[in-house]
């Protein structure tokens, strides 16, 4: 009790220049970057003018990036991606990332140094809890929030109670973030962290890597929690000085309080597989290789896992491999630098190689938007963030969610397996 | 401020991909969506004539998913008057404060069917099911959120104390 506060509860204090806040008040706060993308935009900038609004209050902490159905697909959502672009020209606002020069917003932020530990973030999107990964209280908000922001520059915040994850051990062989979070998403359930904060700490966390919390903190949401937050460590400190931006190491304090704990040990932690229709679904791949799943297409991108470890990963695993006759695999790296980072060590041309499609940087079929589209019964495994009925498609259509190491294996294999059931060239 | 309506009834988990599928987001036209509101759900729903003052009863994490505020939108353009469910998912929530479409938090929402005739009150935290004869109490909302709906919204609300 007392005066130990935990992590977020710390952030949002500093925010509100109070020594200490607690769970349940309700505060008003500046914020330091404010994102939207091509679909939540027209809809705020809507509302922006609708309220009467002219010039907004700083174009410096607005971000814009379109991403989810650009390149465009059709013409409404080119006349979108028209509106944002225009506002951005109109306002001075410098932060927005164009085709070409873009990625997926949640790839892209961290990457470019627009987002900080420390920070305050809203977003007109679901994963903007995913710079938690960088020690930020960052969370997604609807479109008049935001609208808000662009006439007030602030947004209304409840302070969250937290749960404490408290990580244990070391990941096993083709073990990473996504499986960890898979699982802890099934122990918690779907709205078993709403309205709540993920705090993610324990010995385990210094062996997860900075891709590998952003994957993790990613998927938070999908436990209903509005943050999912690592503390400020020697890896964070690193990542951001790559970037130019000096930062403190900081954590909850020793004895702040938590409405609940759960530990984990990933010595004992298996790759997940999530079944249709809820994130909350995951099983031991095990499990999955028992049930003989056969796929249709496998989708290795989006802002859970289209980074370079991700890349890469899948890259060992498909080098020197076809994918399965059957079997389409689409990898999309997260951003621009990315792609051009994958070029160079060579990934791309593994890819092609092994027979699969390469796109440009773009939601592309996270959402069922395009580039990847499910038929009717039509079944996938994908990287993305979401299983629900639909999300990819045909509402007759399933995903399975996983890692990139476990979506590559099934690619060649044409079932969901682990990576060990598929012999690599050199071992032929 | 009474609200009366009929039942449409849904499940738990409702999430934002079944009340407006992303593959109608590329518009942000408030009549457009409510065209699609519940699709993958209940195909046609939204151009049914008699959902004018309906009233959703739901489960569970009402809303979860993503932050798309032309889910709510959808659902208060189509004429849905209110949302009554045991939980929802935050930004839902946040969202549908923000453009003033009423939602209610109960307890336990087993007792209501397809069709039942209910009627609401915000104020005085009572909802009454006029078919089954029963009613219910929840709690009001916090003297913030109280505020914002008061002002109209969360745009009149930020306006006014600038
Ligand atoms: S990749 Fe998927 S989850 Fe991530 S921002 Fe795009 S649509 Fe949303």
């Amino acid at each position: 009790m007392g005066n130990d506060a935990t992590l977020s509860e710390k952030i949002l204090a500093a925010k509100a220049g109070r020594d200490r806040v607690m769970p349940g008040d309700y505060l008003l706060l500046k914020v330091d970057v404010a994102l939207a993308n091509d679909i939540t935009a027209p809809m705020a900038i809507k509302e922006f003018k609708k309220a009467g609004g002219t010039r907004v209050f700083d174009p410096q902490q607005i971000v814009l990036v379109p991403d989810h159905f650009v390149p465009n697909k059709d013409i409404k959502s080119a006349e979108q991606a028209k509106m944002m672009r225009e506002f951005a020209e109109e306002q001075g606002i410098t932060k927005y990332f164009e085709v070409g020069r873009m990625g997926i917003e949640h790839v892209i932020l961290p990457e470019k140094g627009l987002v900080k530990s420390g920070d305050l973030v809203v977003g007109a999107d679901s994963h903007t809890c995913t710079y938690g990964a960088l020690g930020a209280f960052a969370a997604g908000m609807g479109s008049s929030d935001l609208a808000g922001v662009y006439l007030t520059g602030k947004a209304w915040f409840r302070v969250p109670e937290s749960i404490k994850i408290d990580i244990l051990g070391k990941f096993k062989p083709y073990v990473s973030g996504k499986d960890l979070i898979l699982k802890l998403i099934s122990l918690l359930g779907v709205n078993g962290a709403n309205y709540m904060a993920l705090e993610f700490s324990g010995p385990g966390i210094a062996g997860i890597s900075m891709d590998g919390r952003l994957t993790m903190a990613n998927m938070a949401v999908e436990a209903g929690a509005k943050a999912g937050i690592f503390p400020v460590d020697e890896q964070t400190a690193a990542y951001e000085a790559e970037r130019h931006i000096r930062v403190e190491k900081t954590g909850p304090d020793p004895n702040a309080t938590y409405c609940k704990t759960l530990s984990i040990d990933l010595d004992e932690l298996n790759p997940q597989v999530a079944y249709p229709f809820l994130p909350s679904n995951g099983r031991d791949i095990q499990e999955a290789e028992k049930d003989n799943i056969r796929i249709r297409q496998a989708v290795i991108g989006s802002c859970t896992n289209g980074r370079m470890e991700d890349l890469r990963e899948a890259a060992c695993i498909l080098k020197g491999n076809k994918v399965h006759p059957r079997v389409r695999c689409i990898v999309i790296p997260g951003s621009q630098h990315i792609f051009r980072q994958a070029l160079k060590e060579g990934l791309i041309e593994t890819f092609i190689d092994a027979e699969c499609a390469v796109s440009t940087p773009t939601c592309g079929p996270c959402l069922g938007g395009h580039m990847g589209v499910l038929a009717r019964g039509e079944r996938a495994v994908s990287t993305t963030n979401r299983n629900f009925v639909g999300r990819m498609g045909h509402m007759e259509s399933e995903v399975y969610l996983s890692s990139p190491a476990i979506a590559a294996a099934s690619a060649i294999c044409g079932t969901i397996c682990h990576p060990d059931s598929i012999r690599t060239q050199g071992e032929k | 401020m009474s609200i009366r309506g009929k039942v449409f009834r849904f499940q738990d988990n409702v999430n934002t991909d079944e009340i407006i599928p992303a593959r109608y987001l590329n518009t942000s036209e408030a009549s457009e969506l409510a065209a699609f509101v519940m699709e993958d759900i209940r195909p046609g729903f939204g151009k049914r004539e008699d959902i004018k003052d309906g009233i959703f009863v739901a489960g569970e994490n009402f809303g979860c998913g993503s932050s798309r505020e032309h889910a709510p939108l959808a659902i208060k353009t189509a004429g849905i008057s209110c949302i009554i469910a045991r939980s929802f998912a935050r930004i839902f929530l946040r969202n549908a404060i923000n453009i003033g479409l009423p939602i209610v938090e109960l307890k336990d929402t087993s007792g209501f069917d397809e069709k039942d005739r209910v009627e609401i009150c915000l104020e005085a935290g009572t909802v009454f099911n006029h078919t089954k004869n029963r009613g219910l109490r929840f709690p009001p909302y916090p003297e913030f959120l109280q505020e914002i709906i008061d002002a109209g919204g969360w745009l009149k609300y930020a306006q006014k104390g600038k």
